[in-house]
């Protein structure tokens, strides 16, 4: 028996997408896909924006049919940053409103994709899942591994990251990179004259999803006759940002800071204000920090936003399919709205902690907002 | 020489080779009563043992060479970029085509032996302590390596993959590859006169000088071994992620996890004493921790909370029945 | 240990007027900055600087007690990180919260120093292993306290010390407050280490600690005071960076090596026996230093690595070579 499995997994592995494809970020297709997407009409309810669907194909998932209580396995490619702590928490709760869901066996790889193949053998061996849910650290290398659970017959629902094989049930995510530098890059060439500077900021090279935003705007940049001062990798970190944009300062004017990720937003209007300059256009993200600053000082900012909302529709994609119902399939593609100046207020909440992401979709939870850090 | 050793030998030595069995028996002791205790007795099976072992071959086969650093009183900080350098190479070389299977594995061998040389050098050449000197080299692998590759790079063919995917009935190719490597280390260590020059200059490099041992060359050697094992890490990383990226060495600690396994098994950090087996027992420890923290859902942080703990309580095991005071 | 006690003559040496080279170094980067980019020049150019830098000026003066005293603190970062997580924690944006979580702060950071010393010391671990220990066991404790994100923001009176300037001071301008906290706190470790009896049994107990011990230097508490010390300007420059930056989950990360990397540049040799507070503050400059030149020269992220490791080995060797030519 165990020996089939291993055979069935390695014949799988042989037979698969055989190369990981060399990472292309630069894809015009892609591109214009998401770009029609951001402004496109997603099926499901208004008012639950993390049910709804682009397109309309579905999978059917009878065969995985099951009485209750599952056990729900969850491989994490780690909580290592802010967002993923959002997110984990929206999925902890979420666990919570399914009493079908008996266990909930949550394994963390602390980013490191060697750890996270070893923690799904271990899931496989004896983990006794019901269905499998993986958050990839990287796409390519944790491909095998999903094939490998495929190849058990486990069902396998994918979300945030990707990988290179459509075995998995579904994959959820959002619209998708292009599409967060689209709507950061927009707001900018409208609010810059052509010729105007741009310094744009990136958290670490080689994260697909991040490499798309860069590119998507990067283009439009090129396009709109921007000038792109640099392109600094932050690291993540505040005081390293802080630098990077005084730096620059001092060899001159920046009419706009573009931003992959916004978690370092705020030291970099910081920076500006900290040498008693005008706060050009600063993009950002939906942390609550970030928005605070935007409408405190009130420049002219933008929060394009990659929800934190996925991490309930992989429970639900993960629910519906132990139900026998229909998935959206192969990629369950959730909207992707970004928090421009006439809707800030709407999304601001002091009560939350600083680097809440606002576009959560989880205030309708009953444990809204204490489970999130936040206070009533 | 070996007579030197085999005068020490009797008090001490006896008390750490039992240590990391006890060590490693009381991991294993405290997995089995946590699986009975939660009822999870579904995790005791060959299968799960199978998995458990395979969990860190990576770090295994890095700890493998770290030993070596460390028992001739050196440490090696620059692994993980060579397991990243490596990687990367193997996947470029590779790029999918299994005719350069050879070649590539040869090409990252050669860069292996060539990076533990240079740190050899600069270690025994220019004085420069193996803390520094090795972490210079990591910086400058990892710069020259992010210069020009900046994600997953190549792939390698899927004939490849069978090193870290095959299996000889349940147990993987790359477990067996890697107990082999023990295996050989252990003769090294134990019957070669390379292996015996290895504890004499790590426990006392001017007794060894004067017993006409060319100090020099063996902690050279040692450097170069350690650098291979981490080129042979990463050839497995490669397999295992079908590609190489330069932040896969980082990503996994293997540095500073490696020194860990090395230490909590038992061998010296001032160099001279310990072993193979005691790291193997290391490694385990290592996987079998994690895995209790998988199956006992301990939240990440806490897991991290008492993973240092663990390393500092373990090493603690060890020495504080020593007299000698530390760095 | 051999080579150290023959090379003892040689600290008499030393009084004569013979420039560390960590000092030329530094003038040489800023001459070559200030070609580049004449702002930096000015008053707000310089100023800027040192006020990036102050956090691990003061952190390398402290990490320099361990590395004196024949050890290491791999810990430095953590606890940096554990003191921005911790005061934004308990702050819940009460500016006046300030004037406990200061102290409470500095009290959590002696503990763990104490913590440090007493493993090392009584247990016998390698300062090596304790301390890396101790920064993953802090990591921990930080993301368990905090959630794994940052839950509250740090009130300006907390990062008054990191962030703001005092303005219109004549002749400079401008004048940082984590300036003045460095030049306070630099003259103080300076003062410890070399204007001290506790300094001299620091490099007694890390030169040689048999020696020391048979001349009646209680060996053991000064290491221990060592790591106290240490412990204390991780929280010191903690809170500089956290005023300097808010509050963010890895925001100590690095900053143990880079004090290390500071410390050698400024001649410290590791495991024990030579060590200058001045030339670690030095070292730390340089590094910084290092850092604006290559950004200035557009050389990326990669080149900066190659070069920080060049300059570390480089700097170690040639200590090296100067001590044997001083010492034969």
């Amino acid at each position: 028996m165990n020996k089939t499995l291993l055979t069935l997994a390695v014949l799988g592995m042989l037979t698969g997408a055989a190369s990981a494809q060399a990472p292309n970020f630069d894809d015009p297709a892609e591109f214009a896909k998401q770009r029609d997407q951001l402004t496109a009409t997603f099926n499901g309810p208004a008012d639950q924006v993390y049910l709804q669907y682009a397109g309309d194909s579905m999978a059917d998932t009878a065969q995985y049919k099951k009485d209750g209580p599952w056990t729900v396995c969850f491989s994490n490619a780690g909580v290592n940053n802010p967002w993923r702590v959002v997110g984990y928490t929206n999925m902890t709760e979420e666990v919570k409103l399914h009493p079908e869901i008996g266990t909930f066996t949550h394994v963390d790889a602390e980013g490191s994709d060697d750890k996270q193949i070893a923690d799904i053998d271990d899931l496989l061996a004896g983990g006794d899942c019901d269905v499998l849910i993986v958050s990839p650290n990287s796409t390519a290398a944790l491909t095998p591994a999903v094939e490998k659970a495929c190849a058990a017959g486990l069902p396998v629902i994918v979300f945030d990251r990707g990988v290179t094989t459509d075995c998995p049930v579904t994959f959820v995510h959002p619209v998708g990179g292009y599409g967060f530098g689209i709507q950061a890059a927009e707001h900018i060439i409208a609010n810059v004259p052509a010729g105007g500077k741009v310094l744009m900021l990136r958290i670490l090279p080689g994260v697909d999803v991040l490499e798309t935003r860069a590119s998507g705007a990067r283009n439009m940049f090129t396009e709109a006759g921007l000038d792109i001062l640099g392109e600094e990798f932050t690291d993540g970190d505040n005081a390293k940002t802080k630098s990077i944009v005084e730096d620059y300062l001092q060899r001159g004017g920046i009419d706009a800071v573009w931003m992959d990720a916004g978690a370092t937003a705020v030291a970099a209007v910081e920076a500006f204000e900290d040498q008693g300059m005008d706060v050009p256009v600063v993009t950002g993200e939906d942390q609550q920090d970030y928005l605070q600053k935007w409408r405190d000082l009130g420049f002219k900012g933008i929060a394009p936003t990659y929800p934190t909302y996925q991490w309930r529709t992989a429970i639900i994609a993960a629910v519906n399919t132990l139900k026998g119902e229909p998935v959206p399939s192969p990629e369950w593609v959730l909207p992707q709205p970004a928090i421009t100046q006439d809707v800030l207020d709407q999304y601001i909440n002091e009560k939350m902690p600083p680097l809440h992401y606002a576009m959560c979709g989880c205030e309708d939870m009953p444990s809204y907002p204490e489970a999130w850090g936040g206070s009533k | 020489m070996t007579e030197i050793s085999q005068n020490r030998a009797p008090r001490r030595f006896r008390f750490e080779r039992h240590a990391s069995t006890l060590l490693l028996l009381a991991a294993i002791a405290l997995y089995v009563i946590l699986l009975l205790a939660l009822g999870q007795v579904r995790f005791l099976t060959l299968d799960n043992l199978v998995a458990i072992l395979g969990r860190s071959i990576t770090l295994g086969i890095t700890a493998i060479g770290q030993t070596f650093a460390i028992l001739v009183a050196s440490i090696d900080l620059s692994v993980a970029s060579v397991i990243s350098a490596a990687a990367v190479v193997t996947s470029v070389m590779m790029n999918g085509d299994p005719a350069m299977m050879v070649p590539a594995i040869a090409a990252v061998l050669a860069l292996g032996a060539a990076i533990g040389l240079v740190n050899g050098l600069v270690i025994t050449k220019l004085e420069v302590n193996p803390l520094i000197a090795t972490l210079g080299m990591s910086l400058i692998i990892q710069g020259v390596l992010s210069y020009y590759y900046n994600n997953f790079a190549g792939n390698v063919p899927v004939e490849f993959q069978i090193f870290a995917y095959g299996a000889w009935g349940i147990v993987p190719y790359s477990l067996l590859f890697m107990f082999a490597l023990a295996g050989l280390a252990w003769f090294v260590l134990r019957f070669t006169r390379f292996g015996s020059d290895i504890y004499s200059v790590g426990g006392n490099k001017d007794a060894a000088r004067l017993a006409g041992i060319k100090t020099a060359r063996v902690v050279i050697g040692a450097h170069v071994i350690c650098s291979l094992c981490a080129a042979i890490a990463g050839i497995y990383l490669a397999s295992r992620l079908r590609s190489g990226a330069p932040w896969i060495g980082a990503e996994g600690v293997y540095d500073l996890e490696s020194i860990a396994v090395v230490v909590i098994g038992g061998t010296v950090l001032a160099g001279g004493r310990g072993g193979i087996w005691g790291t193997m027992a290391g490694v385990i420890i290592f996987s079998l921790i994690d895995s209790i923290f998988n199956v006992a859902g301990v939240d990440a942080f806490v897991k991290q909370v008492l993973r240092g703990i663990i390393i500092v309580a373990a090493v603690a095991f060890y020495a504080a029945r020593s007299q000698r005071p530390v760095a | 240990m051999t080579e150290q006690s023959l090379s003892r003559p040689e600290t008499r040496k030393r009084r004569l007027p013979q420039i560390n080279p960590v000092y030329v170094l530094v003038v040489a980067l800023i001459l070559a900055i200030i070609v580049m980019n004449p702002a930096f020049g000015e008053p707000t150019g310089y100023m800027n600087f040192l006020k990036r830098v102050a956090a691990l000026a003061i952190l390398s003066a402290g990490a320099l007690y361990v590395i004196v005293s024949g050890g290491f603190d791999l810990s430095v970062g953590s606890i940096m990180t554990l003191t921005v997580i911790g005061s934004s924690m308990l702050a819940s944006n009460d500016p006046n919260s300030t004037y406990w979580i200061i102290p409470l702060m500095l009290g959590i950071g002696l503990v763990i120093g104490l913590v440090n010393g007493l493993v090392v010391s009584y247990l016998k671990v390698p300062s090596l292993i304790a301390t890396l220990g101790m920064m993953i066991t802090l990591n921990g404790v930080a993301f368990m306290w905090s959630g794994g994100a940052p839950r509250g923001y740090l009130p300006d009176t907390f990062r008054f010390f990191g962030r703001y300037n005092i303005t219109d001071v004549p002749l400079i301008g401008i004048l940082p407050i984590a300036v003045i906290c460095l030049v306070v706190f630099g003259a103080t470790l300076w003062w410890g280490m070399h204007r001290t009896n506790f300094g001299r049994m620091l490099h007694a107990a890390g030169d040689n600690p048999q020696a020391a011990r048979l001349a009646g230097v209680p060996v053991q508490r000064v290491r221990i005071s060592a790591f106290v010390v240490s412990a204390l300007t991780a929280v010191l420059a903690g809170i500089i960076l956290g005023g300097r930056a808010g509050v963010s989950v890895n925001i100590g990360s690095g900053f143990e090596l880079q004090a290390i990397t500071a410390a050698v540049i400024g001649g410290a040799q590791l495991l024990g026996g030579r060590g200058s507070v001045p030339a670690a503050i030095a070292g730390a400059l340089a590094l910084e230093a290092i850092f604006t030149l290559l950004n200035l020269l557009g050389l990326a992220q990669p080149v900066r690595l190659v070069v920080q490791g060049l300059i570390l080995i480089g700097a170690v060797a040639f200590a090296t070579y100067q001590r044997k030519r001083a010492g034969r």
